[in-house]
């Protein structure tokens, strides 16, 4: 049995529509999500803008709009983060001092360790993840950081606002209709309903991070999908305030993930120091994982009670959690077009990570710049958006993943057989093994159960935490009586319901009732979503809530 | 100082609980509960008085009063006091602040100093005497008489609002279905008190979102609030957890809420609800 | 008619509000937003002023320079312009020097109704608009969950601890609404692209006639008394012994 045996009410065309306000409001290019990728391209629009008032006056009287699901800037941002802060301080010349960057420092040292329960054995560090010269950053800091710069440069940010639907003319994409906001608990509308609104651009980058909910119903519509699909990671991190200072930048391997082949558990999990007060620890587990009772959120409780671990948070304080999804196909499972008419897709969304480096977010603010330049020539100069297509090819993001195209597909053997592989393709610098491996989709992977629950630890509310806590910590403030925006298949085999209530690091899904024929009924708190995304890799389908809900990030 | 029209006989009433004189203004055009004439009354008593701290019970008419006499005299008003102290003359107010997360000493730069007090911050103590009772000559400014009282307040007849309740009576999962809540409500209505309700059972349908205590509910802090049958995570915790006196009654013995609740009652609630029910409401009768 | 509403940005509760030790004031270093309490003066401005079809909804605030962002919103909501009172020696703000800087402020606007919401959301003061009415010397009603304008004046239905009562006065008067009156609502996207080139105004000290000197100080910070003694009860007589547990802390 697998997820895929039980899909969503969901079609990608439901997030595509006609225009239909007689009175939308227009802007110059519309630039959906304020991550890095959406707000290099936003700020690089408004240099141009800047230094060609001509041309920035056929971007009209909005020029540049970026839309942004969360609370603010930086509400829905979550990564490690070690960057590589080059492509962010040339954009920026001229703009800021390379020193203004919101940052903890260089990484001080680092170490790999491969873990089994009771001992962390140090291993070399693997070419493809030296950090020289890279730094610590928080990314929601960073995506604060700027958005305020693209304020200043022209660009209108507007936070609490769902892009829902794709707007389609005659085989063109002329903008984003918003979502409703105001809606009841059954879709009615309440005393302060508000509907969405039609907005046109000419322009229209996607930009919306991973699981991008316009992007996947764009790529189906435009024929824009290559022929390997996407998979994904679930990473799940907390920040705390710790008592010694960190030094070190760790990554580790192993345990409490299972090396055998049959469970496909890849992954690891990552230490950063944050200064001198902070550290943050997140696990990142593949989602081709296949055990019904595997959770991502408990594997980092479990992880934290290492000798070597415990002894790094032990008297400190948790003072940050959240959870995101990260796009690990690379290179083999990258769209084959990221243009069609009207449209650009960047930065995660378009799945520009580097998963041997554990590096995403110099490629988005990188291809995010490459948009805005593409949108721009367009706009002034009438140019092909495919220019997008040839300008990424000739960018060092193209070469880096294609280096690196076989890494992650390696481990489907396996973790030894993996490393194996892995180790070959560094040394050749990816000429060998010379056939792209394939993806398989994350909810094909059969389901099967052994007692992995039994090793997590139960909260003890200092070191270990439960899920309601953690998304407490979220700062999720979600309103309660919202439509339900997680499309799933509700009546499903019991180990099914398991494995999804497992897997949410928010525990958005309980196993209800068991029916007569044997299928249960799963009940859903949706408020307590984060939209990790996960649920749409492993079978179901997360969509937008009403602007302004989710979790409001400060220091992931 | 008894302000109002028809007042006479409560200004006695004042002495055996410490008051050495009692002033009181009584007059047609103070009988409706408005603040403004109440401030021309008082600063001008203060005034000719010489009073330097002026004290004042929370209820909406006493803030407004205490508000627009702090306008009027030029004078400092710390508000939400919990307790005051004086040492050398100095006076130093105590209040909690930051959803009773910290608590501020405050004072005053200048003089008359005025102070408005949580209502039950003291016990009222009879130590007997008596009150010199004097009246007052009541002048009003043209301002003050502009508002009119149109309809007087009639007492609601639902019980009072979660928000302004000073006993919450709230119900969680462990009622079992909506049909516990008619425990609930008979134990609220027993103690004066509202009915509220976890997100979970909100959530279920079996009581109304507009009854919901919590993190994306309301926040209360009343003086007496019985969680029954609710395990208490935190997004429920930080809707009550300022509330006075906190009693939990729960079958399970390591339900979180244990950890926060000043009395915790380990049992059947379906037992214990229904007798607690009916002592109370014997106490309150007999 | 024109309606001024008076708001206050509070700093984000989300965010986590605490007070800075140093000053003894709320560490107003987060973001700011438009205090909750707010929205409800506001929407019912707006709803006055669209009722009437005519008008002018005016938000006036005192606040640090970094105020008018969260003010947009009431922009964004529809309101027309806003006044921001901001000068260095207004930090501090005490009841009575707010007061008088809002007084002023308004004394230059004539609005026929003053709006204020129900409470500080951060300083929990429930009583400026008191203190306003004063300084203005003009009558105010409070806690009103219900109100109607009529041809030079208002009548407000007023929540008070005995029930609700019916207050009428003539206008111009003041008027604090509590968050019973409505449901604020979302500025829509029009109205929060639109709202930048509404007018934004600021007033230093000079303006609005000095700086009433704050009358209160904090003193000292300490963390709350320990909730006492945790008790637990369990098996039979366990209604006997509730009852008795609220007779001794006085609660029935």
């Amino acid at each position: 049995m697998k997820p895929a045996d039980f899909p969503p009410p969901w079609s990608d065309g439901d997030a595509i529509a006609a225009p239909s306000d007689s009175e939308p409001i227009e802007v110059g290019v519309l630039v959906v999500g304020a991550g890095p990728a959406g707000l290099a391209a936003a700020i690089r629009l408004g240099q141009l803008a800047a230094s060609d008032p001509k041309g920035a006056a056929r971007l009209g009287e909005v020029p540049v709009a970026v839309f942004e699901k969360g609370k603010a800037p930086g509400s829905h941002l979550l990564s490690g983060a070690v960057i590589d802060p080059g492509p962010l301080q040339r954009l920026l010349e001229g703009l800021r001092d390379p020193g203004d960057m919101p940052s903890y420092g260089e990484v001080p040292g680092e170490s790999v360790l491969f873990l089994t329960a009771g001992r962390a054995v140090p291993l070399p560090i693997p070419p493809t993840m030296r950090n020289n010269g890279n730094l610590v950053v928080s990314l929601s800091r960073l995506g604060r950081w700027l958005a305020e710069i693209a304020e200043e440069a022209g660009v209108a940010i507007l936070a609490e606002t769902a892009a829902e639907k794709l707007l389609v003319e005659e085989g063109r994409v002329v903008g984003v209709r918003t979502g409703d906001k105001g809606r009841g608990r059954a879709g009615e509308e309440l005393g302060r309903f508000e509907s969405g609104s039609d907005v046109r651009a000419q322009v229209t980058i996607l930009a919306e991070g991973t699981q991008g909910h316009l992007t996947a119903a764009a790529l189906g519509r435009f024929g824009l999908a290559g022929s390997n699909p996407q998979t994904w990671a679930l990473g799940v991190k907390e920040v705390w305030k710790v008592a010694r200072p960190q030094r070190q930048v760790i990554h580790t391997l192993g345990w409490p993930l299972r090396s055998g082949a049959k469970f496909r558990e890849f992954g690891g999990s990552f230490i950063y120091p944050m200064g001198g007060e902070m550290a943050t620890i997140g696990m990142v587990v593949g989602l081709d994982y296949r055990d019904a009772e595997l959770s991502v959120h408990d594997l980092l409780q479990e992880l934290k009670t290492h000798p070597r671990i415990r002894s790094i948070f032990d008297g400190g304080e948790r003072i940050a959690w959240g959870a995101k999804t990260i796009p690990e196909g690379g290179f083999v499972a990258l769209p084959r077009k990221f243009s069609a008419p009207g449209l650009l897709v960047t930065g995660d969304a378009a799945g520009f990570v580097n998963v041997p480096a554990l590096k995403g977010i110099h490629y988005a603010v990188e291809s995010g710049r490459l948009a805005a330049e593409a949108a721009w020539a367009s706009v002034a100069r009438d140019d092909d958006l495919d220019g997008f297509d040839r300008a990424l090819r000739k960018s060092f993001l193209w070469s880096d993943l294609r280096q690196v195209r076989n890494m992650r597909q390696a481990f489907a053997r396996g973790l030894w057989r993996g490393s194996a592989l892995a180790g070959l393709a560094t040394v050749t610098k990816g000429r060998f093994p010379r056939d792209d491996r394939a993806t398989e989709r994350d909810a094909e992977q059969s389901v099967l159960t052994s007692a992995r629950s039994s090793s997590y630890p139960a909260p003890d509310g200092r070191l270990t935490f439960d899920k309601l806590s953690s998304v407490y910590l979220s700062g999720n403030r979600t309103r309660d009586d919202q439509p339900n925006h997680i499309r799933l298949a509700t009546r499903v085999p019991a180990e099914l319901a398991e494995l999804w209530s497992r897997m949410c690091p928010a525990q958005v899904y309980e196993t209800g009732v068991v029916g007569d024929d044997g299928l249960v009924e799963i009940e859903l708190s949706s408020s307590n979503c984060v939209q990790c995304g996960a649920i749409t890799a492993k079978g179901g389908r997360l969509t937008p809530p009403e602007g302004g809900s989710g979790p409001e990030y400060t220091l992931t | 100082m008894v302000c109002g029209s028809g007042v006479e006989s409560f200004a006695e009433s004042a002495g055996p609980f410490g008051a050495g004189a009692v002033f009181v203004a009584d007059d047609e055009r103070l009988a409706a509960p408005l603040p403004q004439p109440r401030v021309d009354v008082l600063a001008a008593l203060i005034r000719e008085e010489g009073f330097d701290i002026v004290l004042f019970a929370q209820s909406v008419l006493a803030a407004d009063v205490a508000a627009g006499l702090a306008a009027r005299l030029g004078a400092g008003l710390n508000w939400d006091l919990v307790d005051v102290a004086e040492t050398d003359e100095v006076l130093v107010g105590k209040r909690p602040a930051l959803a009773d997360s910290v608590w501020v000493d405050v004072g005053w730069t200048s003089s008359p100093r005025l102070a408005l007090f949580r209502t039950g911050a003291f016990e009222p103590v009879e130590r007997g005497g008596s009150a010199e009772v004097r009246t007052v000559d009541v002048v009003l400014e043209e301002h003050s008489l502009l508002a009119q009282l149109v309809e007087p307040a009639v007492a609601e007849q639902s019980g009072p609002s979660i928000e302004d309740a000073d006993v919450v009576v709230a119900g969680g999962r462990g009622l079992g279905g909506p049909e516990g809540f008619a425990q609930v409500e008979a134990l609220a209505d027993a103690l004066g008190g509202a009915v509220a309700a976890t997100r979970a059972v909100v959530d279920a349908g079996w009581y109304p979102y507009s009854a919901q205590v919590g993190q994306t509910g309301k926040t209360v802090s009343p003086k007496l609030y019985v969680a029954v049958g609710i395990s208490g995570a935190i997004q429920h915790k930080v809707g009550m957890q300022g509330s006075g006196t906190i009693v939990a009654i729960n079958k399970d013995p390591n339900a979180p809420i244990f950890d926060y609740a000043d009395l915790g009652v380990v049992g059947d609630l379906n037992e214990i609800v229904p007798a607690l029910t009916s002592l109370v409401g014997r106490r309150k009768s007999g | 008619m024109r309606i001024a509403v008076c708001v206050k940005a509070v700093p984000d509760a989300a965010a986590g509000r605490r007070i800075d030790p140093a000053t003894g004031r709320l560490d107003r270093a987060g973001d700011l937003v438009l205090s909750d309490f707010d929205l409800h003066p506001i929407e019912e401005a707006l709803r006055l002023r669209d009722a009437a079809g005519e008008g002018e909804v005016v938000v006036v605030s005192l606040g640090p320079p970094r105020a008018a962002d969260a003010i947009r919103k009431a922009l964004a909501m529809g309101a027309d312009r806003s006044v921001l009172v901001t000068d260095d020696p207004f930090a501090g703000a005490d009841l009575v020097t707010t007061a008088s800087a809002l007084a002023g402020a308004l004394g230059r606007e004539s609005a026929d109704l003053v709006l204020f919401g129900q409470q500080s959301a951060d300083g929990d003061g429930a009583c400026l608009w008191a203190a306003v009415a004063e300084l203005l010397r003009r009558p105010f009603i409070s806690q009103v969950a219900e109100l109607a304008v009529e041809a030079g004046s208002v009548t407000g239905r007023r929540q008070t601890e005995l029930g609700y009562e019916r207050i009428q006065s003539p206008l111009p008067a003041v008027v604090a609404v509590s968050d019973a009156i409505n449901e604020p609502r979302y500025p829509s996207l029009k109205g929060i692209m639109g709202a930048k080139s509404k007018p934004q105004e600021t007033l230093g000290a000079a303006e609005v006639g000095g700086v009433s000197p704050a009358r209160t100080a904090v003193l000292a910070l300490s963390p709350p008394p320990a909730r006492g003694e945790r008790r637990r009860i369990e098996g039979a007589g366990a209604p006997e012994a509730i009852v008795d547990f609220l007779v001794e802390r006085r609660l029935i």
